[in-house]
């Protein structure tokens, strides 16, 4: 796993190091503030000027980078393979109907619910997709890479045999409905109390939407404040070398399990998020192709790259979605019940074949992709040092090679 | 008694067709490092390919052609995909494969649709009974061939050419690279030998008692994986013990399920990745799997 974030950096650091370290901004480190306060503004202002579908697909989006990012510090940073993703998304979005959700039901199809605040639902569905992620952990923690993805597939098998027979939590087959969000009165399901902004109404679609950036956000800054701790340099050298690792000091089981209880609480999130994104939670909603989508989002985004994991949920995500929208325009894609393919199989083979390119040719996804952009604009200014650059990455080449017999002794 | 001697033959039978698919997987995984997950819908893809041309060509030659063709995709993704990754990361491997999958299994299941395809079997329809045991022919029939198959796997694999090579490779690539052992040749033909066992194991897979071709074969397929993974991965005895454990295993369970409704309908097909979690908890590597060894 090493290779896949690896050739970014050696490019980057000697150029860094050459620049003079005064207090003179260089334009570089301008911009990107500033593209990313462009991006915030857009965001914020996106419900004032799209329709109901795009702020659906956006909800959609949001709860999807939540998972991804989840999944990503578990696969692309520790290097621990699942594909049990689909399991803990469940238990959130179960969790959350349960404890928030009324009992009830038509006849055979009772269901029972707790009837609690949906917030409290929410932490309840974060938690408890937490514990068993913890559960897991010892299972995982006693296998070897490969032995691991195999493993998690069966936590998807046993899931969904749960979710069938347990018809009185999980409603069962048909599944059940997911109470709308609230949060101190302010209900995101309805238009009470009414409210407008610049004109614009703001219902269902537009209240979700700023609910699930502020958790998208909230997620994002947490899994990068994790990734540059302490913590979060113990997970990549575990995932690197568990030797190493444990050489250096890093509690290999624990941190297996913190990385395991930290991944599957994202997930229990976004489990929360699909529930409210979809307005029911059924079984087969939580399959092993969910699993399978999500090892996509973050192969497609950039393995170890929390940005990645947000474009490759933004992609598999709303790919499907948008396909459907413009069927009539796209070759060879047709609507529900026509001759061509149908969007979401249109999607999915995107998606495939994207996955294959992306290993074959740019391991490090779409983050690589866009740092090798980076690398090449920055080119230009640094030109004048290049040959002191060169001579200096040479001389460090050579000591790399002599280097090299110590580092690569680790046996796998 | 009887009853429980009924299950245990059928268990048996679909023991050894999970043993076929999981060896598939066991040689793939010793000559090229790859845990290839795209196995399952190779098989779908056999098992389709035999229903679609069983009327042009009859029986005989659907299963020769289904099984080339199972065969050629398989060589196809090694050539094309895993050769180009050699001395990748094991985990980017098994992803590439999962790419690998979702585009066969999307293009598989939009062509079935909802419909089962029929194979036509000549035993179809027949069941053997001895005292008071009854399997139906076709798992019957399911048990022979893959007794023989998998005796002349071991055979080719302990004295053949490819066989040898493959073994050399899978202790020491490096030397026996350095041996002349042409690296890509021999994972080319462990591509090719999983085709061929996944095509067969397809072909009585989607037989009585099964209805038919259907995207729900794939489901029935992935349990091979638990049956490869618990004997060990890098154990070809292993898988064949793996299959019959899940097969037996699996019968057992659907066959008592009345006893153990509190467990929910359906509980069967749960069984294989229950017990490979159980195993894997006590012995990591597998039952026979080498022991990875750590050594600083």
């Amino acid at each position: 796993m090493s290779e896949l974030t690896a050739p970014a950096r050696p490019g980057a650091s000697p150029a860094r190091t050459d620049r003079p370290a005064g207090p003179r901004r260089s334009p570089r480190s301008l911009v990107k503030p500033l593209l990313v306060a462009a991006l915030l503004v857009f965001l914020l202002v996106f419900p004032l000027y799209f329709d109901e579908f795009w702020l659906r697909t956006g909800f959609a989006v949001f709860g999807a980078i939540v998972g991804a990012i989840g999944l990503n510090l578990l696969v692309g940073t520790t290097g621990q393979l699942s594909l049990a993703h689909a399991f803990f998304l469940a238990v959130g979005a179960i969790s959350y109907v349960y404890v928030s959700g009324e009992s009830g039901g038509l006849g055979d199809f009772q269901v029972s619910g707790l009837g609690l605040p949906p917030i409290v639902g929410m932490v309840v569905g974060v938690l408890l997709a937490g514990l068993a992620g913890l559960l897991f952990s010892p299972i995982a923690a006693r296998l070897g890479g490969i032995y691991l993805g195999v493993a998690s597939l069966g936590l998807v098998f046993i899931g969904q045999h749960v979710l069938n027979s347990w018809t009185s939590v999980t409603g069962g087959f048909n599944g059940r409905a997911a109470p709308p969000f609230e949060l101190f009165g302010f209900s995101f399901g309805s238009t009470d109390p009414q409210l407008f902004v610049l004109g614009v109404p703001f219902r269902e679609a537009e209240r979700l939407w700023y609910l699930g950036l502020v958790l998208a956000l909230g997620a994002y800054v947490v899994a990068r404040n994790i990734l540059r701790s302490r913590p979060g340099r113990a997970l990549q050298t575990l995932r690197d070398s568990e030797v190493a690792a444990s050489v250096m000091g890093v509690n290999v089981q624990a941190y297996k399990a913190r990385a395991f209880l930290i991944s599957s609480m994202y997930a229990g999130l976004s489990g929360v998020m699909y529930a409210l994104s979809i307005g029911s939670v059924a079984p087969e909603s939580f399959g092993l192709l969910v699993s399978i989508q999500y090892l996509a989002m973050i192969v497609i985004g950039g393995l170890g790259s929390v940005g990645g994991a947000a474009l490759g949920a933004l992609f598999v995500t709303a790919l499907p979605l948008v396909f459907q929208l413009y069927a009539d325009a796209l070759p060879l894609v047709t609507g529900v019940g026509g001759g061509g393919l149908a969007a979401g199989e249109a999607a999915r083979y995107l998606y495939g074949l994207a996955i294959i390119l992306v290993i074959l040719f740019e391991p490090a996804g779409l983050a690589g992709l866009a740092h090798r952009f980076r690398r090449g604009r920055a080119r230009p200014g640094g030109k004048v040092t290049r040959p002191p650059i060169d001579q200096s990455s040479t001389s460090g080449q050579s000591t790399n090679l002599s280097d090299r017999p110590a580092q690569g002794s680790n046996p796998s | 008694m009887t009853q429980f001697l009924s299950l245990l033959v059928n268990g048996i039978s679909l023991g050894t067709i999970y043993a076929l698919i999981a060896l598939g997987f066991v040689v793939i995984f010793k000559a090229s490092e790859v845990v290839n997950f795209a196995h399952g819908s190779l098989l779908l893809l056999g098992a389709y390919v035999i229903a679609v041309t069983s009327d042009a060509l009859g029986f005989l030659g659907a299963v020769l052609v289904g099984v080339a063709v199972t065969a050629v995709a398989a060589v196809l993704v090694e050539r094309l995909v895993i050769n180009r990754l050699r001395g990748a990361p094991v985990i980017s491997l098994a992803i590439v494969t999962i790419g690998v999958d979702i585009i066969i299994l999307t293009e598989l299941v939009r062509r079935l649709g909802s419909d089962i395809l029929n194979v036509p079997h000549p035993w179809a329809g027949e069941s053997i009974r001895f005292a008071g045991v009854g399997i139906s022919l076709n798992r019957g029939v399911a048990m022979v061939v893959a007794a023989v198959l998998i005796g002349l796997f071991f055979l080719a694999f302990k004295y053949s050419n490819w066989g040898v090579a493959m073994r050399a490779s899978a202790e020491d690539g490096e030397t026996a690279a350095l041996m002349g052992i042409k690296q890509g040749q021999v994972s080319a033909l462990a591509w090719v030998v999983a085709g061929v066992l996944a095509a067969v194991a397809a072909l009585f897979l989607v037989g009585s008692p099964t209805p038919g071709v259907s995207p729900t074969v794939y489901a029935v397929a992935l349990a091979a994986f638990p049956a490869a993974i618990l004997g060990g991965l890098d154990s070809t005895g292993g898988a064949l013990v793996g299959g019959l454990l899940i097969g037996i295993a699996e019968t057992l369970a659907t066959g008592y399920q009345d006893e153990m409704l509190f467990l929910g309908r359906g509980f069967g097909t749960v069984v294989p990745y229950i017990v490979m979690l159980v195993i894997l908890l006590v012995r990591p590597s597998g039952l026979f799997g080498t022991r990875e060894l750590t050594r600083v």
